[in-house]
């Protein structure tokens, strides 16, 4: 069940936008009914923000918003953001970024394509974060690199361990060489989280490609996934268009990944904030 | 460090057309990796496989003496005739490939030996085998241990600096890039595509990206743009000698001073506004 009311408000810039801006989701369809692609069944949006996300009929998991992630994954009234006021800039004057960037704020309401903070789940203190298909497709530029950073610095010095949900389309085009430095600036602090004998933890949901994948996202000491995730350092159609080659089918899910030996697990998203809850605790003093 | 171009004449004076300087990274004979290991060091010994799965050719590796100093070379090599090209899959590597130089640099902590990479790729291998075998968690882990090597390393660029598969290479103490060298998060073909659905937009798309050697040292990605020259025998002396104080004078350091360094490199990159 996500309730809204449980969580701050981001401090948004465009915070009084009009109502249909305010509502507008992501992820999971913001009209009244939709016909889930797993299965073809007409859902009501409501059953199915009710249900998790996740299709009655076949348990297809549909995209959740960051903030409903940390709904779902973090205990009431328990998270706490931190770096909210980051925002993106154009450093290379790229064409038609500037424009891209206010669309992907007044979507996703937003300031950028993630969110960090401090949290319980089931009570174990940690840092979390949640990236956001809705901006840009959680595609990683200097804010997202920074504030993944930031956590796991502070993390780091305040001795918690990191809950990261990954989504993401990979690097942001738009930041050149900082977008790609990103994923070197977010490796070295998640090892030297690492070092400090800290836990992090990567939840990888649908899709985490690109330079995402390449750093932070595979760089858990447990790493589980949703089931039905793709997940992928070149997406399918990249490799199908470089070899001119069809993919067998299920090739880069979560399921296939967990055969191959590179996923812990593969959780199903009502059984996560639990399974977290459980692994944090393992990880805590002798009971 | 010193950023400036007046040591040579073809730089600086005025602006280049990004789209030559790609072509020229590209262009067909010219040096690969494996020439400039030839010509820099001495008593070259080429150290092959990861150990886990097998030996990859894009990325060659392996122990010689720069100007009397044991170092770790570690190169894309893209080959020079088609057959050697196939063979080396044009100098995009597999996971083997970088978990090969993985090794080499854990190795090269061992002795404490300092770490040459020299980079020339298109990027990592997209293809039904590389993903299958970690192609993402290859690079995560290459960019999380460099960090911490307890061992000078210095990235050399010498024609394409494509993306992840180039960086998996290059988180090093310094990053140098030859005059006619680009580094990229994407190559121009594939931003063109996606921005103007035509990828024969390239020169544009190279404009955009800003990666020639002459933007990313203004961006401050990059420390040196090492000028090029057609007398060779004199390039590969510069090269060495500048190599050669830049390690002794790295070597000198000590280790976590070195890595705290090297975090602090990448640790200011980014623009945003708070
Ligand atoms: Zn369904």
């Amino acid at each position: 069940m996500l309730k809204k009311s449980n969580f701050k408000k981001s401090r948004n810039r465009l915070e009084g936008l009009a109502p249909d801006l305010q509502t507008d989701k992501p992820c999971i369809p913001q009209e009244l009914c939709t016909v889930c692609p797993g299965c073809k069944t007409m859902l009501f949006s409501h059953d199915l923000e009710e249900n998790q996300g996740i299709c009655p009929k076949c348990g297809r998991h549909f995209r959740l918003s960051a903030r409903q992630r940390l709904e779902l994954i973090c205990d009431e009234d328990s998270y706490e953001p931190w770096d909210e006021t980051l925002t993106p800039k154009d450093p290379l004057e790229f064409p038609g970024y500037g424009a891209k960037l206010k669309t992907s704020r007044l979507r996703s309401r937003e300031n950028e394509g993630v969110l960090t903070g401090k949290a319980l789940i089931h009570g174990s203190p940690c840092a979390v974060f949640a990236m956001d298909a809705g901006f840009m497709m959680g595609s990683m530029g200097s804010v997202v690199g920074e504030k993944i950073t930031r956590l796991f610095e502070r993390a780091t010095r305040e001795r918690l361990p990191v809950v990261g949900c990954t989504v993401s389309g990979g690097a942001r085009m738009q930041e050149g060489i900082y977008s790609l430095m990103q994923m070197a600036k977010t490796s070295g602090a998640v090892k030297l989280h690492s070092d400090a004998g800290l836990l992090y933890i990567t939840v990888l949901t649908d899709p985490t490609t690109g330079g995402v994948t390449a750093s932070f996202a595979m760089e858990g000491d447990i790493i589980l996934a949703e089931p039905g995730a793709l997940i992928a350092f070149a997406g399918p159609r990249v490799i199908e268009q470089t070899l001119r080659q069809k993919l067998p089918k299920g090739f880069q899910t979560a399921e296939f990944l967990l055969e191959k030996g590179f996923v812990d697990a593969v959780v199903p998203r009502d059984q996560l904030k639990d399974t977290l809850g459980r692994l944090l605790r393992l990880h805590t003093q002798e009971v | 460090m010193e950023q400036t171009f007046s040591s040579f004449s073809s730089l600086g004076a005025k602006p280049r057309d990004p789209y030559t300087v790609l072509q020229n990274a590209r262009a067909s004979g010219r040096f690969t990796g494996l020439d400039l290991i030839r010509n820099l060091t001495t008593d070259f010994m080429e150290l092959h496989g990861d150990r886990r799965f097998a030996d990859d050719p894009a990325i060659v590796g392996g122990v010689g003496r720069l100007l009397g100093l044991p170092i770790t070379v570690i190169a894309h090599e893209k080959g020079h005739d088609l057959s050697e090209k196939a063979r080396r899959n044009f100098g995009s590597a597999h996971p083997e490939g970088y978990r090969k130089a993985l090794r080499l640099m854990k190795q090269a902590e061992k002795f404490h030996r300092p770490v040459l990479t020299i980079v020339d790729t298109a990027g990592a291998f997209c293809g039904i085998g590389a993903e299958a075998r970690g192609q993402g968690l290859a690079i995560a882990e290459n960019l999380m241990e460099m960090m911490t090597l307890s061992t000078p390393v210095l990235a050399l660029f010498i024609g394409e600096g494509g993306s992840g598969g180039a960086l998996a290479l290059a988180v090093a103490d310094q990053v140098w890039m030859l005059e006619n060298s680009v580094y990229s998060v994407i190559s121009p073909e594939g931003c063109a595509s996606i921005l103007w659905k035509d990828a024969g937009k390239v020169r544009d798309a190279c404009a955009c990206l800003r990666m020639t050697p002459e933007d990313l040292l203004r961006l401050g990605a990059v420390e040196r743009v090492i000028p090029e020259s057609s007398d060779l025998e004199g390039f590969y002396a510069m090269l060495r000698q500048e190599l050669s104080e830049t390690f002794h004078r790295l070597l000198s350091l000590p280790s976590p001073e070195l890595c705290q360094n090297r975090y602090g490199r990448f640790r200011k990159m980014g623009v945003f506004s708070e």
